[in-house]
């Protein structure tokens, strides 16, 4: 039995409409276990990921942003199941992945990549960029002659922009934004379906930054990619996604199209992010008041009563303090997690 | 105003295997009292080095200040003996790091490290200096610093130690604030509070601020006057309005439009600069950014463009092309 034929219910964060669902997330925990310290004494649970949903279209790109310690990159990690959930369902082209064997899941690897921050740790090397991108190749049977996987190394290496020839150097000797096409490069090489993209851009220059956006925008026009696109740079996220989801403190407290959530936020953690962000023009600089966001981020392994947000919120009120707000959908495809929303 | 802080053509050189690294080559910038400058770049631009090169902290014997001045309150930090030098750095001129983890001392306590330098420049006795401490964190906005000083930087989180770093830099009241990219390692809530932090201090107790940074938003609002730097040089300087106002480098043009903004509408496609930054072993004959410059011609591939007035007095770029750039500021950009 598909677990998909039942996943056609309205999971909370999914999008208008029936399209292909590729990815579908529903009820995610993840919880880590932390010790009390030296003497093992009292040991504590970090919620990393505490109960969030959301689907995934086909060629589509879900945005997913917050600040550092929300969850993003612990989500991102539990889709490829890099990290096993907790609890929760991670549906992936129709299979539950957290019921299949690592035997199982081998193949399903393929099917789904991940692009990392920093270009530079997430490359061996003592490895030429050919022998990088060779090794996919043959470690999951997708090319099995070797003059031929030569020919689709140089073929993934004009794709993304670089030349033939790099094929035979070493990561050092490139350049931050060449290398961060290199790992591009080495995810495309397994033809996969879904591309988990964490914080791809954050570590490159400006300058570079749109190069590399650009390049994942073209691939994904040939090549009918779909992208997890997990970021703190609002400004990206509004450019490269067609959804965006805001996370704090391990939930999901919006998400809706692009444009709708950037020309409309609902939760007020939302609007702190937004108007928290810089803009490069002394002119609007000048005329914006700066409501600045009080305390900072509560630890995971205590969070707060109720709404996570309700001690930073500007317009709290008491059934904050009680109430754990539902992710509701406010208005079609919007959906906020405020009980004032 | 007077001018604080004068570099006059400075140059500082690495030597590596690859060759000598010029990664500040002859800039020139002053800082007036009181006055918040930015120098902006990307990494290897040489920004960093300027400014462990005004603290003589450049790291020896692969790198070396090989020419220049650097005046401040009318002497050459360049000649200065090391005891000398000693009683500036800290004191005169306070340092703000980006990550303060590892600019902090994790085994000492905040207490220790703010009380440390107040004893040693100032000659304060314990217990006066324990006083100033508990007053330097509360004005940073750190919650019951009495009770704060006991504890260790493993104890504060990220923008906590961000604030902590900022007291130390203002302890000793100095008349100059260097901090190199301040908020880079800050989530964006954080970062806001930072930086009004930073603006708010500077007003209230007059101090002047060298913001080092590559994030050309975080410039717009907190800097009087902007360097833009490109390969070891200054290309672009000016008021923040004129600068992004009407940027007359093809460089700081670039830059510009190469950022998402969340306050115009989305584009359907980014513009980015294309290529890559240069190698500052192999720089090319004339203009550094030439090969990556759409109002590139013949002569910018062996003549360096000198930095030159546009406009206005303080408004400079180096640019054989900049008179182009001017006629471009009404077109679409975008």
């Amino acid at each position: 039995m598909s677990p998909r034929a039942e996943g056609a219910t309205a999971t909370a964060g999914s999008a208008p409409g029936t399209g292909d669902v590729l990815l579908e997330v529903r009820d995610l925990v993840k919880h880590f276990n932390v010790g009390g310290g030296m003497f093992g004494g009292r040991a504590g649970t970090v919620r990393a990921v505490d109960g969030i949903s959301f689907a995934l279209r086909r060629g589509e790109t879900l945005g997913l942003v917050g600040e550092s310690g929300c969850g993003k990159t612990t989500t991102g990690r539990c889709i490829l199941q890099l990290e096993r959930q907790t609890s929760g369902q991670v549906i992936f082209e129709g299979r539950e992945l957290g019921a299949l064997t690592d035997a199982e899941l081998r193949p399903m690897r393929r099917r789904m990549q991940v692009i990392f921050q920093d270009p530079y740790a997430s490359l061996n090397p003592r490895m030429t960029v050919g022998q990088i991108l060779a090794e996919p190749l043959a470690v999951h049977g997708v090319v099995q002659d070797r003059g031929a996987r030569r020919a689709r190394v140089r073929d993934l290496l004009t794709r993304v922009g670089l030349l033939p020839q790099h094929a035979d150097r070493y990561p050092h000797q490139m350049s931050g934004g060449q290398r961060q096409r290199v790992g591009i490069a080495r995810a495309l090489a397994v033809e996969p379906s879904l591309i988990v993209c964490d914080e791809p851009v954050s570590a490159l220059d400006v300058s570079i930054q749109a190069q590399i956006i650009n390049l994942l925008e073209d691939l994904q026009a040939e090549m009918g990619l779909t992208y997890l696109f997990i970021a703190h740079d609002l400004a990206v996220v509004r450019h490269i996604s067609d959804r965006v989801a805001v996370m704090y403190l391990g939930k999901i407290v919006e998400i809706a199209d692009r444009q709708e959530l950037y020309d409309n936020p609902l939760h007020p953690y939302t609007k702190a992010l937004l108007a928290a962000v810089p803009i490069p023009d002394p002119a609007l600089e000048a005329q914006r008041t700066r409501s600045v966001l009080v305390g900072e981020v509560p630890s995971p392994l205590n969070p707060p009563s109720g709404c996570v947000f309700h001690p930073r919120c500007p317009i709290a009120i008491d059934r904050c303090r009680g109430e754990i707000p539902p992710l509701r959908e406010v208005t079609p495809g919007h959906w906020a997690a405020c009980l004032l929303a | 105003m007077a001018k604080l802080l004068e570099v006059k053509e400075l140059q500082t050189h690495f030597s590596t295997r690859g060759g000598v690294v010029r990664a500040v080559d002859g800039v020139s910038w002053d800082i007036e009292e009181g006055e918040t400058v930015a120098l902006v770049g990307e990494s290897g631009c040489g920004k960093s080095v300027t400014a462990l090169s005004i603290m003589r902290l450049v790291s020896q014997p692969a790198g070396r200040v090989v020419g220049g001045h650097i005046g401040f309150k009318g002497r050459d930090l360049l000649t200065l003996g090391e005891e000398e030098m000693r009683r500036v750095r800290g004191r005169e001129i306070g340092m703000i790091f980006q990550e303060p983890m590892t600019s902090l001392n994790p085994v000492l306590t905040i207490g220790r490290q703010l009380t440390e330098g107040l004893e040693i420049h100032l000659g304060m006795s314990h217990g006066d200096a324990q006083r100033r401490a508990t007053e330097l964190l509360g004005m940073v906005g750190i919650p019951d610093p009495a009770r704060r000083l006991a504890q260790y930087p493993h104890q504060f989180s990220g923008g906590m130690r961000q604030r902590m770093m900022i007291a130390m830099a203002l302890a000793c009241d100095p008349a100059l604030v260097l901090a190199d990219e301040p908020t880079t390692a800050l989530d964006v809530t954080i970062q806001a509070q930072i930086l009004e932090l930073m603006k708010d201090l500077s007003r209230r107790l007059g101090v002047a601020m060298l913001i080092i940074t590559h994030n050309l938003g975080v410039v717009a609002r907190y800097a009087d006057r902007v360097n833009v730097m490109y390969a070891g040089r200054i290309i672009e300087r000016g008021t923040a309005r004129e600068l992004y106002g009407s940027p007359r480098h093809p460089y700081t043009l670039g830059l510009l439009r190469s950022v998402p903004r969340l306050d115009e509408p989305r584009r359907a496609r980014l513009a980015p600069i294309e290529g890559q930054p240069p190698d500052l072993t192999r720089l090319p004959p004339g203009c550094a950014f030439a090969p990556r410059c759409a109002f590139r011609v013949d002569r910018c591939a062996h003549e360096v463009p000198p930095l030159e007035p546009v406009e206005g007095p303080g408004h400079v770029s180096a640019c054989w092309e900049s008179a182009r750039l001017h006629q471009r500021d009404h077109e679409p950009a975008r």
